[in-house]
């Protein structure tokens, strides 16, 4: 990542302006979110929406056939053009035939994206922004930092700033004052303009409509005062059919700002007349700045179903600690960094798509039900085939691909690490990764992985068997919940085995892009884990069973490789984590624990694979209040610990500040025992513990169980 | 329905009547306007775009009130504190209303000012936007407009802040006597 971008990070996490806004923003989201979707069946919704604007995404070129012809008829211009450039031409050749001083412009993505208020102003046409946010940026000299709400980022010290020197009088910072200002000041902008630019939500092939939706009625007045209304549409917001458009507004002002229905909507078909008795000179643009590309790409025409609602954003743990202008000048968030290594160019998109923890978030609220985390992955997949990895992690994945030096390695930190170590704890590394440890102690590599001690195990036969897959984490920092498993397991009649050649499941190098090396780690692991036959391959590490269970597949079809694929899905279906398997075994009667415990009070924290991926969440609250756990549930908790595996280690910056948060809303249950079913979580949380100091213990619901088995 | 429209509508700051004859909505409009300060000087005028209420009105008798006008130029309603139209439609389950608004009079009307009278068919209330959309033909409804309470923004730290470029309050009339809508 470069400096600049380093930079711009560090910025925006010490701004306490722009982190408390969004923080503040993002915690209401979820309840008010939560209440305008009541009654609805978000599932059955989302599904119409992928499918329609899918089907839309597959016929770009005729549905806007479709619109021209019936726009057309109704007295519409219509210009389609592939290149932005032309865009800006063709505005201002309208402007310019018809003496257009002023533009007046309502919120329009599409126009930020092909910079068109420059283009105009430089060629001596006064463009004024309506919307309220845009204005304030406008005013401002800046670009806007959320796709919804442009200048969430400033405080109304600042806007009041900003409007007194634009009036001439010093104002105070009081809201409804300076709307009152905007209003008044722009009033007399909007009755005098000469043209009204608009975007569009959405284009209606079938009868050649645009929709139009603003909480500020600016949009009203920019296509209903000025004799001229161009419209700029980008391609990928035409759908077919006039009916579905109730369909998507159904889901757009309840996922953008949690609202039913925006306060204004309007649906204009063709021309109306002006108040002169004239009618308006309407023009339509739409614009394909490719999109059509994107569409006849397999896997990313999945993100022309986004509607633009910019919930990927409002859920985002990242995006509410860094806000929009680390991202870039135009889109934002999730989405916004698929889109601009589209629109703009994937060069742009190198920095910012390491900002994606993968933590899935977004996929459980996007109304497109586009997999944003999966399509991050694929641009960060493409960066490496185009541009090779940095030396250092191809020095590393070198390593991860050859598992005996790799296990050596590990082994021999076990001996170098005693240095640094205290009690469990890596407490002072080498300074080149002093960030490293910034809030948070690392695991010291135990003296003797899982793999030397579950030699010593002597477990009873059973016919029934698991193939254990342990991870690097259980493996070689925490054997004791590799016990723990087995203990768990020989008690519900099902004997361990632990296939000695199985190696990294490739995820940090996935994650990072390197898939030609996740796949052949892919390869090593079906080799080792189907060598013997067993009824379950069993993971207590939620990454590592993703892996298993989806990302080898996944893995092989995105690099075209179909030799391994029928192994990987018999792997899959095998695949299966320990809290299910658990459940599986405790509802059929072969495992049994302590009847009438009282335990105490715990907390739990979801680990992003395991929730939002695999979608077990339930499963171990049940099993630990079974133990005989009184349950607490903490604030956000299934919000990420901000470990997210290697992320933590390249942008500390962030993980840090999402960490602390995690603290703080395990600290408020006042349980003294939290429980996870991730190493990876157990090694972020337990490590920020430590340096907090909070007596608070962190486990592996694996070992928590453990200890309560009837025997 | 009425009363599910009214539960949302008010839920987003939009204040809600309901009169079952013409004359009575009549008589709280009048008195609505000038004990808010109805006057024939800019900025308490009050723009009263074409409707099917005002069908068998003595319009002129309405015209000696001061400040109240019934031809809508874009310079009056500029200068209007009130605009009143007729909405044809109610949304009962997002509380909005709509028009076909193809008449640029009937748009400055309800966004120039800064309130809003809509006076409203009792049974042009329909459940819901599929409802509405099913009964509306783009060709000859040119410009379809709907209103959701009043103009608002939370652009400036996400207060929710009424009245930016629209009308700050929106006043909703529902006439039992005005039948169904066009």
């Amino acid at each position: 990542m470069g400096t600049e971008f380093k930079e711009s990070i560090t910025r925006a996490v010490n701004n306490a302006n722009l982190t408390g806004a969004l923080g503040k923003f993002s915690e209401a989201y979820k309840v008010n979110r939560a209440k305008a979707y009541e009654g609805i069946d978000f599932e059955e919704l989302r599904g119409r929406i992928a499918e329609l604007k899918g089907y839309a995404a597959a016929h770009l070129d005729e549905l806007s056939d479709q619109f021209q012809k019936n726009a057309e008829a109704c007295g519409a211009t219509v210009f389609r053009t592939k290149d932005p450039a032309k865009v800006r031409e063709y505005i201002l050749k309208i402007a310019q035939e018809n003496g257009v001083k002023t533009v007046i412009k309502s919120k329009s993505m599409a126009t930020e994206e092909i910079h068109l208020n420059r283009y105009l102003e430089e060629a001596g046409i006064e463009v004024g922004e309506t919307d309220l946010g845009e204005w304030i940026i406008q005013l401002a000299g800046q670009t806007p930092s959320h796709m919804v709400m442009p200048a969430i980022h400033m405080t109304k010290e600042e806007v009041s700033d900003l409007f007194s020197k634009e009036v001439n009088e010093r104002l105070t910072s009081d809201i409804p004052r300076l709307v009152k200002v905007a209003r008044d000041k722009l009033r007399p902008t909007f009755l005098a303009a000469d043209m009204g630019i608009s975007g569009g939500n959405i284009a209606v092939a079938e009868t050649g409509s645009i929709v139009l939706m603003t909480n500020e009625g600016n949009a009203r007045l920019v296509t209903s005062l000025p004799k001229i209304h161009i419209a700029l549409v980008g391609i990928e917001k035409l759908i077919e059919k006039f009916a579905d458009v109730a369909t998507i507004l159904q889901a757009l002002p309840r996922s953008a700002t949690a609202q039913l229905l925006t306060s204004y909507v309007s649906v204009i078909t063709g021309p109306t007349p002006n108040s002169d008795g004239s009618m308006k000179n309407m023009h339509i643009i739409l614009m394909d700045n490719r999109r059509s590309e994107m569409a006849a790409d397999p896997k990313f025409k999945q993100a022309l179903q986004c509607i633009r609602c910019a919930s990927c954003l409002n859920v985002c743990p990242i995006f509410r600690l860094v806000g929009g202008h680390v991202f870039g000048k135009v889109y934002t968030g999730g989405i916004g960094t698929i889109l601009t290594a589209w629109f703009d160019e994937l060069k742009k998109s190198e920095d910012i798509q390491g900002l994606c923890i993968q933590c899935g978030a977004c996929t459980d609220v996007c109304p497109g039900k586009i997999d944003i985390p999966d399509l991050i992955m694929e641009i960060r997949r493409r960066l490496v085939k185009d541009q090779g990895l940095p030396l250092l992690q191809k020095t590393i994945y070198a390593v991860v691909n050859n598992r005996k030096l790799f296990h050596g390695m590990l082994r021999a930190a076990s001996i170098a690490g005693k240095p640094f170590t205290s009690g469990k704890f890596v407490r002072h590394l080498p300074l080149f990764l002093a960030d490293l440890t910034n809030g948070r102690s690392l695991p010291a590599i135990a003296e003797e992985p899982f793999r030397d001690r579950i030699k010593k195990i002597s477990q009873p036969k059973f016919k029934e068997k698991a193939a254990f897959y342990a991870g690097c984490l259980i493996d070689f920092a925490y054997p004791e919940m590799g016990e723990s498993l087995v203990k768990i397991l020989n008690n519900g009649g099902i004997e361990v085995i632990f296939p000695e050649d199985q190696t990294c499941c490739g995820a940090p190098a996935r994650y990072n892009g390197a898939y030609e090396v996740a796949a052949s780690n892919a390869v090593d692991n079906i080799n080792a884990l189907l060598r013997e036959d067993v009824t379950y391959v069993v993971s207590a590490c939620p990454t590592c069973t993703v892996a298993l269970d989806h990302e080898f597949i996944s893995t092989f079809e995105s690099l075209g490789q179909t030799e391994w694929l029928p192994q990987a899905k018999i792997l899959a279906e095998k695949t299966v984590d320990l809290s299910t398997l658990v459940t599986k075994l405790v509802a059929a009667g072969r495992l049994t624990m302590k009847e009438g415990q009282k335990l105490g009070k715990i907390t739990y924290h979801d680990s992003c694979h395991l929730k939002r991926t695999l979608k077990v969440s339930e499963q171990p609250r049940e099993l630990l209040q079974k133990a005989g756990y009184e349950l607490a549930e903490m604030f956000e908790c299934d919000t990420c610990c901000g470990m997210g595996g290697s992320y933590s280690m390249k942008l500390p910056e962030i993980s840090a500040p999402i960490l602390q948060r995690k603290l703080k809303n395990i600290k408020d249950t006042g349980a003294p025992l939290v429980a996870m079913d991730c190493p990876g979580c157990v090694m972020q949380i337990r490590g920020g513990i430590d340096q907090d100091g909070a007596a608070i213990i962190v486990r592996h619901t694996v070992e928590l169980l453990a200890e309560q088995l009837e025997k | 329905m009425y009363q599910q429209f009214k539960i949302r509508a008010e839920g987003v700051s939009a204040e809600v009547y309901h009169f079952v004859t013409k004359e009575a909505a009549l008589d709280h409009v009048i008195n609505f306007l000038q004990a808010d300060g109805l006057a024939d000087t800019s900025g308490a005028l009050a723009v009263w775009a074409e409707c099917s209420f005002l069908d068998g009105i003595d319009r002129d008798a309405l015209r000696k009130i001061a400040g109240l006008k019934f031809e809508v130029t874009r310079e009056l309603a500029a200068q209007a504190r009130f605009g009143i139209s007729q909405m044809e439609w109610a949304l009962a389950d997002t509380g909005s209303l709509a028009q076909n608004s193809t008449a640029i009079e009937q748009r400055l009307v309800s966004s120039l000012p800064s309130i809003h009278i809509a006076l409203v068919p009792t049974n042009g209330i329909l459940p819901d936007m599929p409802t509405l959309l099913s009964r509306v033909h783009p060709a000859e409804c040119r410009y379809l407009a709907m209103i959701t309470g009043p103009s608002r923004t939370a652009d400036i730290e996400r207060v929710l802040t009424i009245g930016v470029h629209g009308p700050d309050r929106l006043v909703i009339i529902f006439v039992d006597e005005l039948g169904g809508g066009c």
